[in-house]
């Protein structure tokens, strides 16, 4: 861990990795919300997390190596499902990346469970991590002028929900109506750094027909429910 | 629609609504946003009896002029600039009744670049996340004025200003912007660190509520690659890949992957907030208080 002065207020707090970074975020929260830690924002990003707006950024600097800072636990007992229709167009350029099938995306995809290490671009923009790292995909070579509002996307480790239209590179895989912004709702965000979600499959592909409600998400699959389930996990 | 309300004449070249912006979000990719010369707006502020957090318009080079349809009391400070009430000379920096109905114009800036414009009571748009301001990077808050808006105004809180003209500071001939190097520092040559604190710069054309833009000599890096995504700080002197140093403003990222080479004093963004095309910059390092 190496804490290097930002400015007058600040500190740009550097770690190993992003799992670090979470953890440190989480535990800086911990340390807010006990009144032990005086601060504007915590603002946690790839491998790093600011702090700014520090009343006494010396202090801190100097008392971060000895903190304890617990590690994330493994499995979350709340975690936010958001339905997916995994119809994006660049779903075979991803599917060649990875070596497999188009419908095995989705199914890997929706099988994991994902982080928010962070948010950027735009408000409500969740870099979430999750993926094992063997999937990672590289951005678009040409980036669109307009991806669409609520497009599920990847690049790099990360999956990410476009909040609103907006120009972008990564890899579109599937798109959501979940309300990813609205600034007169209560969170306004609904992805926030440390949140936990997953992926649920809106409609199974058009082979294996899911009944007579396709477009109704499934009801809460937890793993161990082998009848909810996707085939193939 | 309350008849304490302005319509837009002249929106001009960019005019915003601004308050103190909205802080405490950067973590949700929230940027502060707020008025991008904060002692003009409060001063504006002052001088009609509001509230330090009231909102004012943020007018850029070419002013606006609107019309109120109930009587209001106004001043207009920031960048020095002609102020007429339908056609009359009024003064900039003191308080001026407008009568409902009389066309309020805040002309072209005689130097500097944004002019502030306060209404007793404030404008009264809807807040987003806690603050009136206009946000052009994410799209938060207001749009920027159009002609034919209508703009509704708050109560005026009956107190009244206890100054009726305060001295504010020219706009810059030369910009000097005091910076503690680093946060990475380290990502550029020892004689780009020593061309940063010494040459001169300009600014700008391309520079907006996001970042000053600067032109001048490229800062040469040391370290090639990609900087992974990391939090930005109000200040942030951001070194994009044309090494031409850009200085993050009220409306800037609140993350971004080109190394930051410096950090300027946020005392000195206000001056940079005023500093019109082509003014010369430099950057000196005044180590951290």
């Amino acid at each position: 861990m190496r804490a290097l002065p930002v400015g007058e207020g600040a500190l740009l707090v550097e770690l190993a990795d992003g799992t670090e970074a979470q953890a440190l975020h989480a535990e800086l929260l911990r340390r807010r919300a006990a009144g032990t830690l005086r601060v504007r924002e915590i603002v946690p990003a790839a491998r790093t997390v600011l702090l700014d707006g520090l009343d006494e950024p010396d202090r801190v600097r100097a008392e971060l190596p000895g903190w304890e800072i617990p590690p994330l636990p493994e499995r979350a007992e709340a975690v936010l499902e958001i339905p997916v229709r995994y119809d994006g167009p660049d779903l075979a350029d991803v599917a060649a990346h990875w070596g497999v099938s188009v419908p095995e995306v989705a199914r890997i995809h929706a099988a994991a469970e994902f982080r928010v290490a962070f948010c950027g671009f735009a408000p409500g923009f969740g870099y979430l991590t999750g993926l094992p790292e063997r999937y990672e995909v590289p951005r678009r070579a040409t980036p669109r002028t307009s991806v669409p509002e609520g497009s599920v996307a990847l690049a790099g480790p990360y999956t990410g929900v476009y909040p609103r239209a907006s120009p972008g590179g990564w890899q579109l895989i599937g798109s959501t109506d979940a309300v990813l912004w609205d600034h007169a709702r209560v969170p306004a965000a609904l992805l926030s750094p440390g949140v936990r979600v997953r992926f649920v499959p809106h409609e199974f592909p058009p082979h294996e027909p899911l009944g007579d409600a396709p477009f109704e998400p499934p009801v809460d699959p937890p793993p161990a429910s082998p009848g909810r389930a996707p085939e193939g996990r | 629609m309350t008849d304490r309300a302005f319509a837009v004449v002249r929106a001009g070249a960019l005019t915003t609504v601004q308050d103190l912006g909205r802080p405490g979000h950067a973590h949700l990719g929230v940027p502060r946003s707020g008025a991008l010369d904060p002692p003009a707006a409060l001063l504006v502020n002052r001088l009609v009896g509001n509230a330090p957090g009231a909102a004012v318009l943020e007018t850029t080079l070419t002013g606006c002029a609107v019309r109120p349809r109930r009587p209001v009391t106004v001043a207009v400070g920031g960048a020095p600039c002609p102020v007429t009430v339908d056609g009359r000379p009024a003064p900039w920096g003191a308080p001026v009744r407008v009568p409902a109905g009389a066309l309020l114009d805040i002309g072209t800036a005689l130097s500097g670049v944004r002019c502030y414009v306060a209404f007793d009571g404030g404008v009264a748009v809807e807040p987003v996340l806690g603050s009136r301001s206009t946000d052009l990077l994410s799209g938060l808050g207001p749009p920027p004025l159009a002609d034919g808006a209508v703009l509704p105004l708050g109560s005026p809180s009956g107190t009244y200003a206890r100054v009726d003209t305060v001295p504010q500071p020219a706009p810059p001939r030369e910009l000097v912007l005091r910076v503690a190097l680093g946060p990475r520092a380290d990502w550029f040559t020892r004689a780009a660190l020593e061309t940063f604190t010494t040459r001169a710069y300009r600014v700008s054309s391309a520079s907006n509520r996001i970042g000053l833009r600067t032109e001048g000599p490229a800062l040469e890096r040391a370290l090639q690659g990609e900087l992974p995504s990391e939090g930005m700080v109000l200040g942030a002197v951001q070194v994009p890949p044309d090494g031409r140093p850009v200085v993050f403003l009220a409306d800037h990222p609140t993350t971004g992957g080109y190394p930051v080479v410096a950090v300027v004093r946020e005392a000195d963004l206000a001056a940079a907030a005023q500093a019109a095309p082509g003014t010369p910059v430099r950057f000196v390092r005044a180590g951290r208080r």
